[in-house]
């Protein structure tokens, strides 16, 4: 994958403030969106990832600072730049006809002439696999078709950006995966730069070469995917990536760049330049956690090894969630054949081991 | 009973013979409440999708008047128009008093509250986002409001059943502002008021008759105008 930092940049946001009510509600110093990037905004309900796609979309008036398209400031609400974007709400937001005609909608009002609509709109149809219900009434439609349908109608004026607000959210989990499935496709193929919303953080992986997560109306940290979910800069942003064990603890011991910190109800070995005494946090992502069940472990290169005991096995999509007490709480993520193989269940003592150089560590002065 | 069925009768025969008074009164109501109900259209739909579509200080209050107006009694607006209209109203000079073009204009006072109403509420209605979602497919302020009011043809057909209805049916500001002259301003409701008066109850009945046929079928039309609209 490029770095996202080589291309050129599309969309760029300056000092962006949007006030509601007298309250600040988006406040995004700077922002850029790469060609041909998909930035994914995750973040919780309320956050502030719909007011800032809504803004780079020109459709929210902001109070300050602006929004350059290919280095031109864009008005806001710009007629010009709105026709270069293209947006996909949470809800279809079907027009009371046919799909068809729901699809043409974009091309007749750039007054594009009948016969191009017949020959392009068809070709999106069966590219968003709702070619067969092109004469159906868009209110006959369940809410994969509906959204599919949405999706043919922002692609087909082939916008140079296409902001999705929570696309899927509102859909069936397998509706959802297989319009996940479709949409990537889509979005590598045809090379579209996007800003897709959610607060799923496997879509938002899945989709985005690019993270923000957003809280409060502005972006605790935005960077490669993969950097955004293992060096998350605070304890909200791990917390929202899947960093589901977050220990706080205080450096003991600091030898050839491995560490101990103290954390409550056992000690962590990890890697980071730290100074003895120095208050930390301990993230460990869940999919680092391996379990065994020989008690006592057999030796390996793992520095973080503890014996537990097994409190809860939820399912969690393809594979599950296991909590442990060992001396503090720790997430593992185990597959179905891993759970049966090891005939892991609740109560059951396992040893749960992770290397040192899986714990991101964040410095508590960065709290805030 | 008889009495009814003889109205009815004679409304069948006065129908069926084109009893030329009766059809002139009739084409008269057509007229004048048909101009009235595209009137109240053309400023209900405006000023209900712009009151729909912005927010301004009072903006309440004006939702509260244009509901109240929905339900404006037609001898209040009849009394009004009568003072405007009058020799020395503010409207005076226009000498349009006692004249069909003075029904024309107090049923349009009468249906354009109407008309906003449901304009107001049927675009009001639609998905919060939609109007943005037009936006984003690149449409102008126009296209936009276009497609909007296009979104809501269904509601706002019942706004022109609601607003027809209302009018062809009313009969206080008819009398009062257009004086129910013979061959020149009498419509179907007025003259029914006169011909009760006389006592003449089997004209009456036929006039009535012929009243609900006429609002039925232009209801019937737009009714199904309606229902096929929806694509299947």
């Amino acid at each position: 994958m490029n770095l996202a930092e080589d291309r050129q940049v599309l969309l760029q946001a300056e000092d962006l403030l949007v006030r509601r009510g007298g309250v600040t509600v988006l406040d995004i110093p700077v922002l850029h969106l790469f060609q041909g990037q998909v930035l994914a905004l995750i973040g919780p309900n309320g956050a502030g990832k719909s007011t800032l796609l809504l803004t780079l979309a020109g459709l929210l008036k902001y109070a300050q600072g602006k929004i350059l398209f290919r280095g031109a400031p864009i008005a806001d609400g710009g007629f010009d730049y709105r026709r270069h974007i293209a947006m996909v709400f949470q809800e279809p937001l079907l027009f009371d006809t046919t799909v068809f005609e729901n699809v043409a909608a974009g091309l007749k009002i750039r007054g594009v002439v009948r016969s191009e609509i017949e020959r392009t709109v068809p070709e999106y149809l069966e590219r968003f696999g709702v070619g067969h219900l092109a004469k159906r009434s868009a209110r006959k439609l369940s809410g994969g078709e509906a959204q599919r349908t949405s999706l043919a109608r922002a692609f087909v004026t082939k916008p140079q950006i296409v902001f999705l607000d929570e696309p899927f959210s509102s859909l069936d989990p397998p509706t959802r995966e297989a319009l996940t499935d479709d949409l990537e496709r889509i979005l590598r193929q045809t090379h579209t730069t996007a800003v897709v919303s959610t607060h799923d953080q496997t879509e938002a992986l899945r989709l985005g070469e690019r993270l923000a997560v957003v809280n409060g109306g502005k972006i605790e940290q935005i960077g490669p995917a993969a950097e955004v979910m293992n060096r998350p800069v605070n304890e909200f942003v791990a917390c929202f990536v899947g960093v589901e064990t977050v220990l706080p603890g205080r450096v003991v011991h600091v030898s050839d760049g491995v560490f101990t910190a103290a954390v409550d109800g056992g000690e962590i070995q990890a890697v980071g330049h730290v100074r003895t005494g120095e208050e930390v946090l301990c993230c460990i992502r869940p999919e680092h956690v391996t379990l065994s069940a020989e008690t006592p472990f057999s030796k390996s290169s793992a520095r973080n090894v503890f014996l537990g005991t097994i409190r809860k096995i939820t399912p969690f999509g393809l594979f599950h969630r296991v909590h442990l007490e060992c001396g503090f709480d720790l997430v593992a993520y185990v597959t179905r054949q891993s759970l049966e193989e090891l005939h892991l269940e609740e109560g059951k003592s396992v040893t749960a081991s992770f290397k040192a150089t899986a714990v991101h560590v964040i410095p508590r002065v960065s709290l805030t | 009973m008889d009495l009814i069925l003889e109205g009815i009768r004679k409304a069948f025969y006065l129908i069926f013979t084109l009893d030329s008074e009766v059809l002139g009164i009739t084409l008269l109501s057509l007229r004048v409440s048909g101009t009235a109900t595209l009137m109240s259209l053309f400023i209900g739909i405006s000023v209900g999708t712009v009151v729909a579509l912005t927010r301004f200080p009072g903006r309440q209050l004006v939702v509260s008047i244009i509901n109240t107006g929905m339900g404006l009694p037609p001898v209040v607006v009849g009394l009004f128009v009568t003072i405007f209209l009058w020799r020395n109203g503010p409207l005076g000079f226009l000498e349009i008093l006692y004249t069909p073009t003075a029904i024309i204009l107090a049923q349009a006072v009468i249906a354009t509250p109407i008309v906003t109403g449901i304009t107001l509420a049927s675009i009001q209605n639609l998905p919060a986002n939609l109007r943005l979602q037009i936006l984003a497919l690149g449409a102008t302020r126009v296209q936009m409001i276009w497609l909007l009011v296009k979104e809501a043809r269904l509601p706002l057909l019942a706004a022109v059943m609601a607003g027809f209805g209302g009018i062809i049916s009313e009969v206080g500001a008819s009398i009062m502002v257009g004086g129910n002259i013979k061959g020149y301003s009498r419509v179907l409701t007025t003259a029914t008021v006169m011909e009760t008066g006389r006592g003449n109850f089997d004209i009456a009945i036929a006039l009535s008759v012929i009243l609900m046929l006429l609002s039925f079928i232009v209801n019937a039309i737009l009714t199904q105008i309606q229902q096929r609209e929806r694509p299947r």
